[in-house]
């Protein structure tokens, strides 16, 4: 059966927000290109200021390339602006410009979120963004990712909405019975 | 009921676009057969894209994926496109249901087919299954550990 269980657990190579012994952890599987993780953005940053301590935020990269065909440029632009400690601004960068995501706005989005575009494209070249991003590729597959985005809280696929209101009910169910 | 685990996978021949056919026997690598109730609604849409997505992990182990529903061949062609799907999505549009029917997945009260997934191995034996509820997506991480138990 598939039991939409996170098959890789949270580790030190993982862009996380939030303190490490939060009770819940939240784990998005996203696609920067597509309109649905866009709507998830502002939520999943409200549900961060509402729960505050009690969260801590993981992003990972699931670019679906054949219906989005940025997706995978922009996971990459992420990646290798988070070798020089930049993952988060231009994470937040390319949700709120979603729907300009070709080549030449990706390489402005580095030069705005202070990251240096010369070593951007250095370490695109050397292909280990790419192997980054497919290595989460497969592992939202192997957890049983089934669509953009899927989220896991403590683990487990969340199957239910990702509104605000029924989320945060879930989390705060979560908290109130552990 | 949709059929068990060792029972020989019933032989099919369908339109994968609107002149030509796609038969089960032309594979000689496992086959994984995702049936779903219908193009276009929100649900199947995301399962097929994510399969789309991971289909080179599939091939990767020289599995071959196949989409089916009782849609007709120009339904999925367009359908396909739009979606841009990397697999075939063959036609069970005539007589309608047959093959979900061999597979134990047609819901006769509406017309469609259940949510299901067979992986059938190179013996067409059926290796393994899993039908979902009709809302929930089931995700591709089960099929592919199916098709990885098989080499």
């Amino acid at each position: 059966m598939s039991d939409g269980r996170l098959s890789v657990p949270v580790g030190s190579d993982d862009h996380v927000v939030g303190p490490e012994d939060a009770r819940l952890t939240l784990v998005e599987y996203g696609d920067y290109q597509c309109p649905y993780c866009g709507q998830a953005f502002p939520i999943v940053e409200q549900l961060r200021e509402t729960f505050s301590d009690a969260l801590r935020f993981v992003f990972r990269n699931f670019p679906l390339a054949d219906m989005h065909p940025h997706a995978e440029a922009a996971a990459e632009v992420a990646e290798a602006a988070g070798l020089q400690g930049k993952f988060w601004e231009m994470h937040d960068t390319l949700y709120t410009n979603q729907r300009h995501l070709e080549e030449a706005a990706l390489l402005r989005y580095v030069t705005d979120v202070g990251a240096d575009v010369d070593q951007v494209s250095k370490d695109l070249a050397s292909g280990a963004p790419r192997q980054r991003v497919e290595a989460d590729f497969e592992g939202a597959i192997r957890s049983g990712a089934n669509g953009t985005p899927t989220f896991f809280v403590n683990g487990a696929r969340y199957d239910g909405s990702w509104t605000y209101e029924p989320f945060a009910k879930h989390l705060q169910d979560l908290l109130d019975h552990q | 009921m949709a059929l068990d685990v060792g029972t020989p996978a019933p032989e099919f021949e369908l339109l994968a676009t609107p002149d030509q056919r796609v038969a089960l026997a032309e594979f000689d690598g496992p086959v994984v057969l995702i049936f779903y109730p219908a193009d276009w609604s929100p649900v199947c849409s995301d399962e097929l894209s994510v399969f789309s997505a991971a289909s080179k992990l599939f091939h990767a182990r020289g599995a071959q994926l196949l989409g089916i529903s009782v849609d007709g061949a120009w339904c999925h062609e367009a359908y396909k496109e739009q979606r841009n799907i990397g697999f075939p999505l063959l036609a069970d549009f005539n007589p309608k249901g047959a093959v979900a029917q061999l597979y134990g997945v047609y819901r006769e009260h509406d017309g469609t087919t259940e949510r299901a997934l067979f992986v059938i191995d190179r013996d067409k034996k059926i290796a393994w299954s899993e039908v979902s509820p009709l809302g929930v997506n089931p995700g591709a991480d089960g099929a592919l550990r199916a098709v990885e138990a098989l080499s």
